[in-house]
């Protein structure tokens, strides 16, 4: 690709007016229409259209070229007329009404017109609904504004998701990577209960900020860092056992070094290099096991840090258990480390006992040769 | 008259400087080759001695001479100098600036008198092919020097062959590495462990020398952590190498327990000290356990650093790793000093001859025009300076300065950024390049990338406290300005040569080019393709 290429000033923009209402008024999350009029009944202010507002003023040096999609009303048209840009409404709304069917829709018309960059306001609600409806050739970016922001496609804060956007459609930024939409089942979190789901991963432009300016090069090492695990995982497999592969783009790096194609939100299982089981689950897995020796490999969620219990729950205690805690391969980028800003490695398997047993130290595969001793906490250390 | 100091003030406090960094849009000097054009142009031989001699090049074998003329740029004298004092003047070196914003390199004075002894022909005339006995004043200096260093950090043995800190640090491994070897562990121990936020040349010369390598993570205070240091020892952990204290400028404080841990699994310990500028006089690496150190002499020991001149390091030992030592060693016979190449174990060289003998006489004058109690000066002042402006730095808005929260620091400090940044949308290098409007500069930081938005400060010990003040003046100013005016902090540098760099070809090994023979053959590359 050519330095000098036009580069593309389409922007989509959808706004999910009640994304974080449940927020601040102690809600958990702002899912379905009964928890939103709860939430407002409760007196929380609807954050999205300040937020979203923020994040178009960032975009005003390119205001002239800019071509803005948006949907009606507090889908995204208020906050374009709030920063005086031109834009364009498409589609139609039940204003006051909107719903995850709106979000998706708003996202397909998007894709279709072909947007360069498509930036949404919302939570993991907002994530989903739109991984739901687009396929994965367009970028995305988050602006944080939910109260579940497990998925890691939101930029830190409105102020540096308008920078990004701004960087990207002026083609100063040419770096994607896949980062993960989950979403955490609200209900079962009201009762307590934490069970996350990985859906999927969306392409976000990602700015390899901390490098810049530094005596480091820097060129993708964060691939370059998946290559040379897989290497390294490759390199040290062992004939006999099981290997039992966790979802993630890190994971996938190794089955692609294998040749193989890897489940990138589910389970799948090699044996002497070949996969024996693609997207398995858990009693599947047990079957499998059966009479096996076997080792996990798996990948923390990024920016989370969950190794077990958050996307990969197939993997459930009892095949841990089985397995062996010896018998468990970490692996994850410096980059990946890094991002964690000290933070411990959770699990979270929905046994009290396996996530104790778990807890302590392990070493991570970073790169061949490359290790790192980590911590893992569980929920509710501390 | 109207008072010239007067204007330098506001209030009582002095306005920043005012700087504009000079612009000449020059060539690179190949462009500016002029065929034919001479800088010095000898007298043709004399008749009589051609006669006598006849054609001298032919007097040398074929295979050594040239077939095509050497590609150089043909340049009178007054163009090259005019050249290269233009691109001086393009720049922000230590002599120009404030200095204390490139933090872990220890941007200190390089007294000029050292650099005069440097440059005197008995130096720079020196060839070190020449025979030993025609060399005794630079082996006599580098013995003393040894001397020296063994005293400043207690080991018994020190290399002076190594050319960068980095060597150094290479060579460490590699004697890591024979020492297991001499006792049969060769392949057993592959494992160097190290922190993430020791020196990187740690993990990386460890890497290039054929170990495996564990980082530890910080405890939950900041910590270097002793219990995942635990984890990490077995029967196959070679060795620790470690900075102390780390490029966050927090100290160690169980660093004995560390040395310990290592040595009863079997493994040595490494001390980087590339930085040891807060605690000479104050640590020994043998006090601590260590079994190897290392010094950059272009940090700590005021020598100039690899990009304005060339770099040093010295390599300390115990006793029972001497052996291991790069040859040759410089050694005392009584009456005479020698390079002492019998040493079957070595590791080899690592380097060709035996060290960069210019800097090791520059430090060798500087650690002799302060002596004893002046290294501990240096140190004290160093320490002092930082937590000066540690205190001074936690005064501006939207600064912080993570890990070991409330305690002081020692030489350096590693701060963030963080919550100006999400407040304005200002980045760091962004406040580093606005700086530099104010005349000085600060880089980020270089790996690991853990703490956000960072900018490490070092203010050594040749910086006045009237430096720091104004320093941090200017930061305090830039961080105003970023929640007042943020577009004019993003846009700039607004009075620097070049304002910005597309840093995104970088990427792209086919958009750059380092030498000019390098530029050639991509661009004669491009045409082709």
């Amino acid at each position: 690709m050519s330095i000098c290429a036009d580069h593309g000033r389409r922007l989509g923009l959808i706004v999910n007016p009640v994304a974080g209402l449940g927020g601040r008024v102690g809600l958990k999350g702002s899912d379905g229409a009964a928890i939103q009029q709860q939430a407002l009944r409760l007196g929380a202010v609807p954050q999205s259209l300040h937020r979203a507002a923020q994040v178009l003023e960032r975009l005003k040096p390119i205001k002239d070229e800019l071509m803005l999609y948006t949907y009606p009303a507090e889908m995204g048209e208020e906050a374009a007329k709030r920063c005086g840009l031109d834009h364009t409404v498409i589609g139609s709304i039940v204003a006051g009404q909107t719903t995850a069917a709106d979000t998706a829709r708003a996202a397909r018309e998007m894709q279709r017109l072909g947007v360069d960059l498509l930036l949404f306001a919302g939570g993991d609600g907002t994530a989903r609904d739109i991984i739901d409806a687009i396929d994965d050739t367009l970028l995305v970016l988050g602006i944080p504004t939910g109260v579940k922001m497990q998925s890691a496609v939101f930029a830190v804060s409105p102020i540096s998701a308008g920078d990004l956007t701004l960087a990207s459609l002026q083609g100063r930024i040419r770096r994607e990577r896949e980062a993960e939409v989950m979403d955490i089942d609200e209900d079962a979190l009201r009762q307590g209960i934490v069970t996350a789901k990985l859906y999927g991963y969306l392409r976000v432009p990602h700015e390899d900020r901390l490098v810049q300016g530094a005596k480091t090069p820097s060129s993708g090492r964060d691939k370059a860092a998946m290559e040379t695990i897989a290497l390294q995982i490759i390199d040290h497999m062992e004939d006999e056992p099981l290997y039992i592969v966790g979802p993630g783009t890190t994971t996938r790096a190794i089955l692609s070094k294998l040749g193989l194609d890897k489940t990138l939100i589910g389970v799948d299982v090699v044996w002497k290099d070949k996969l024996l089981a693609s997207d398995v689950n858990e009693a599947q897995l047990l079957n499998l096991l059966e009479g096996r020796t076997s080792r996990i490999i798996v990948t923390p969620i990024g920016g989370q840090g969950y190794l077990f219990g958050r996307g990969n729950q197939q993997i459930s205690p009892k095949i841990i258990k089985q397995v062996g805690k010896a018998n468990i391969i970490v692996v994850a980028t410096p980059e990946k480390m890094d991002a964690l800003r000290g933070r411990p490695f959770l699990v979270d398997t929905g046994d009290p006992e396996t996530d104790r047993w778990l807890s302590g130290y392990t070493r991570v595969v970073c790169g061949y040769g490359e290790y790192s001793i980590y911590k893992i906490s569980y929920a509710g250390e501390n | 008259m109207q008072s010239i100091t007067e204007k330098r003030y506001t209030d009582g406090r002095p306005n920043l400087r005012r700087f504009h960094q000079a612009k000449w849009d020059e060539p690179i000097i190949f462009e500016l080759s002029n065929p034919g054009e001479r800088g010095i142009l000898p007298p043709p031989i004399e008749d009589g001695i051609r006669d006598a001699v006849g054609d001298v090049a032919s007097a040398l074998p074929d295979m050594l001479r040239r077939k095509t003329p050497l590609d150089l740029p043909e340049m009178a004298q007054p163009q090259v100098v005019r050249h290269y004092m233009r691109l001086s003047q393009e720049n922000l070196g230590l002599d120009l600036n404030i200095d204390i914003g490139q933090g872990t390199c220890t941007m200190k004075y390089s007294p000029k008198i050292n650099e005069q002894l440097a440059r005197t022909p008995q130096i720079t005339e020196l060839h070190p092919l020449q025979p030993e006995e025609t060399v005794q004043g630079i082996l006599e200096i580098m013995y003393k020097f040894e001397q020296i260093l063994k005293e400043i950090s207690g080991l018994d043995r020190f290399s002076l062959q190594l050319g960068a800190g980095s060597a150094a640090i290479y060579a460490a491994a590699s004697i890591i590495r024979a020492y297991h070897a001499a006792r049969g562990d060769t392949g057993q121990r592959d494992e160097i462990i190290t922190t993430i936020f020791s020196h990187p040349s740690d993990a990386a010369c460890a890497k290039t020398a054929g170990f495996n390598v564990i980082t530890l993570y910080p405890d939950d205070d900041g910590y270097p952590d002793l219990n995942a240091l635990k984890e990490a020892v077995s029967e196959r952990t070679a060795g620790l190498m470690t900075a102390n204290p780390e490029d966050t400028g927090i100290f160690n404080p169980r660093i004995a327990e560390f040395v310990d841990v290592v040595h009863k699994a079997g493994g040595l310990c490494f001390y980087d000290q590339a930085n040891a500028n807060g605690v000479l006089g104050i640590t020994r690496a043998r006090k601590a356990g260590f079994d190897l150190c290392h010094f950059n002499l272009h940090k700590t020991f005021s020598t100039p650093h690899g990009c304005g001149g060339p770099g040093a390091g010295a390599l300390g030992v115990i006793e029972a790793l001497s052996p291991f030592l790069p040859t040759p060693v410089v050694a005392y016979a009584g009456n005479r000093y020698y390079l002492d190449h019998n040493r079957p174990q070595s590791i080899g060289k690592v380097r060709a001859f035996y060290g960069v003998a210019g800097n090791v006489l520059r430090a060798y004058a500087w650690v002799m025009s302060l002596g004893a109690e002046g290294l501990m000066e240096v140190s004290k002042t160093a320490v002092l300076n930082n937590n000066y402006l540690l205190k001074k730095m936690l005064e501006i808005p939207g600064v912080s300065a993570p890990y070991a929260k409330g305690k002081w620091r020692i030489e350096q400090v590693r701060y963030s950024w963080e919550k100006l940044c999400k407040e304005t949308g200002v980045h760091s290098e962004e406040i580093g390049l606005r700086a530099a409007d104010f005349g000085v500069h600060y880089w980020t930081s270089h790996h690991p990338f853990i703490v956000p938005e960072p900018c490490t400060l070092e203010p050594t010990e040749s910086f006045s406290k009237a430096d720091l003040d104004e320093y941090v003046e200017i930061l305090k100013h830039v961080a105003h300005e970023a929640y007042t005016d943020s577009d004019r902090v993003k846009t700039a540098p607004h009075n620097s040569t070049v304002h910005r760099t597309d840093q995104a070809p970088f990427d792209d090994p086919s958009q750059w080019a380092i030498t000019w023979r390098a530029y050639l053959k991509k661009t004669e590359r491009g045409k082709k393709g």
